[in-house]
């Protein structure tokens, strides 16, 4: 690993004040994502800002019923407050699917949105890398491209967003709180992250001299008992998705009221599901509905080679992931 | 180390990053800090930065297996090399040093971590436990005992990360069934496939009780 200064601010105005007044800064949460990207020269900051001394850790529910999450709780924080496995149980489950339980005491909420794509070409400082390196080319277009995304790529990247946390909280409607030079401001997740495009070397809508400060998620209580997040991978634990899907629904009776959909291991970004949702709200909870349904979040979706597999995965996962979130499961 | 010590490390270890001197001696702050004996030009660079940045190592204080330490590191040192290599705590191992492995893991405050991504800077304050703190002198850990007595190991290589793993895990509560026990310790690989050993060591502690 290269050498680089290291400075740990205390207070929220020094940290952004830093990151404004030097280009090649980045913060440090966890580090799980940043030190490992250093040991692999992708990542070369000459200065590390180290957020870990900023009050930004609590977990709590607003009178309005929305639960704020400081972005340096930790996962192993979240995943287990008594609050999130009551009033968020998605968030909870998808968390606890992520990575391990010593990499979930580390990593902190706002690096787990933050962290980067697993690509193994995007780790490989020898080969060409759209995202590492502008304009050298995608490796993974005719490459090893197992992992990799069936929606919304283009020739210039096919990589996914690796979080499984956020999966989870696009589907919640949750917001992303910002604190910058010019002060706060609250993204969407559906809006937080990028598709490739011509620049898949910008992955998110958060400028380099802002902090996530916290995580907003809106009062999902009628959600709460009817939600699932779904991942399958290579083994059943410690590997990151190949397919996931996260659902919350509202039933009535044998109907469904309301739905949230999203799927993760598909693309750049979290993939909400909103076609889908439309098509299902009001349906009667069957499988042959359940079938339509996942024939009409396939639109559009698109193989590579290796990754043709997930043509089949997906849809069968959010078939499964329907009826289990249900209660139609046989 | 005290004050003493310390001084003669900064003089062993230049403070200031020898190719960008001249850059240095122009910055304002920077001439200020000159002015400063060096216990005070310590203090000054916990609040200034420019100061900060012409420090090739960080000062540090930490504990490892109850002992303290007054350090100082340059900010790349993961707490992993700080253990083995400064420290010459070997017991903690380098499997993959990317996180992916869990031979590295000790536990930090209380809590299992991977040494291998943690800087060791990060760690200024905080509380450490090795496998080489786990023993009460020469009685073992009934962690140590119970992958003894299930031959929980080969090679014996993952071996430390799998036990300061498998201490958490029944301390956090995350040993109660076999299915929970393999989820929990899903994060420590074992390259001999001692596994259904391991399992049980773990489930036999769990089952014991009492405050391990
Ligand atoms: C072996 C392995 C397996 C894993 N498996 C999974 C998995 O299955 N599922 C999954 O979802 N994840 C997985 N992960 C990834 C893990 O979840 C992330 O590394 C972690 O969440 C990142 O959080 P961090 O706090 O450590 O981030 P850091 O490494 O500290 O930071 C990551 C990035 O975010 C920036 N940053 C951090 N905090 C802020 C902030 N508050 N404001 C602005 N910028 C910030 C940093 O500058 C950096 O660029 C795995 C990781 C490893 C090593
Ligand atoms: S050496 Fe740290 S996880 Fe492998
Ligand atoms: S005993 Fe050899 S790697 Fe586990």
């Amino acid at each position: 690993m290269i050498n680089f200064d290291y400075i740990r601010p205390s207070t929220q105005k020094a940290a952004l004040d830093s990151i404004t007044k030097d280009v090649n800064a980045k913060f440090i949460a966890g580090g799980t994502n940043l030190v490992d990207l250093m040991k692999h020269g992708v990542e070369t900051p000459q200065k590390v800002i180290d957020i870990n001394k900023l009050p930004l850790r609590n977990i709590d529910e607003r009178k309005t019923g929305v639960i704020r999450i400081g972005a340096l709780a930790l996962n192993s924080e979240v995943a287990e407050s008594e609050l999130i496995q009551n009033k968020l149980p998605l968030l909870s489950q998808a968390l606890e699917a992520g990575a391990s339980p010593q990499l979930r005491n580390m990593a902190t909420i706002g690096g787990n949105i933050l962290q980067r794509t697993r690509c193994p070409y995007f780790y490989d400082t020898t080969m060409p890398c759209n995202k590492r390196k502008p304009g050298t080319g995608c490796s993974a277009l005719n490459g090893f491209n197992r992992m990799h995304a069936i929606f919304g790529a283009t020739d210039q990247c096919i990589a996914v967003h690796p979080s499984d946390m956020s999966v989870a909280l696009t589907a919640l409607d949750a917001f992303v709180v910002i604190a910058g030079p010019k002060g706060e401001r609250k993204l969407a997740f559906k809006d937080f992250h990028r598709l490739p495009g011509a620049t898949p070397h910008i992955e998110t809508n958060l400028q380099r001299n802002e902090i996530i400060t916290a995580v907003e998620v809106p009062d999902q209580s009628s959600f709460a008992n009817k939600s699932l997040y779904e991942k399958i991978r290579d083994r059943a634990s410690y590997a990151f998705a190949l397919v996931s899907v996260a659902v919350a629904v509202e039933m009535n009776g044998s109907s469904i009221k309301n739905i949230k959909l999203a799927m993760g291991g598909v693309a750049h970004k979290p993939w909400r599901l909103t076609e889908t949702e439309n098509f299902l709200r009001g349906k009667q909870a069957s499988d042959s509905v359940f079938e339509q349904a996942a024939t009409i979040a396939m639109k559009g979706a698109k193989g590579y080679g290796y990754n043709n597999f997930k043509l089949k995965l997906a849809p069968n996962t959010l078939v499964d992931a329907l009826k289990k979130a249900t209660g139609k499961v046989g | 180390m005290d004050k003493e010590k310390k001084l003669e490390n900064i003089n062993e270890n230049p403070p200031y990053k020898q190719e960008s001197r001249r850059g240095f001696l122009k910055k304002s702050s920077a001439v200020m800090a000159l002015a400063l004996a060096p216990p005070a030009l310590l203090k000054a660079a916990e609040k200034d930065e420019t100061i900060a940045s012409y420090f090739e190592k960080i000062p540090l204080e930490l504990s490892v297996n109850g002992t303290s330490h007054k350090l100082s590191v340059e900010p790349r040192v993961t707490l992993l090399d700080l253990l083995r290599e400064q420290l010459h705590l070997t017991g903690t191992k380098k499997g993959c040093d990317w996180g992916q492995c869990g031979a590295c893991t000790v536990h930090v405050d209380g809590k299992r971590t991977l040494s291998c991504l943690s800087l060791a800077v990060m760690q200024h304050g905080k509380e450490i436990t090795t496998i080489e703190g786990l023993a009460d002198g020469d009685i073992l850990h009934p962690m140590q005992e119970a992958f003894i007595k299930h031959d929980g190991f080969q090679c014996g290589y993952c071996t430390p990360g799998h036990i300061m793993s498998a201490v958490a895990c029944v301390r956090e509560g995350h040993a109660g069934s076999v299915e929970e026990i393999k989820h929990y310790m899903s994060g420590n690989i074992c390259r001999c496939g001692a596994y259904p050993n391991i399992v049980n060591a773990i489930k036999e502690v769990n089952e014991k009780g009492g405050s391990i």
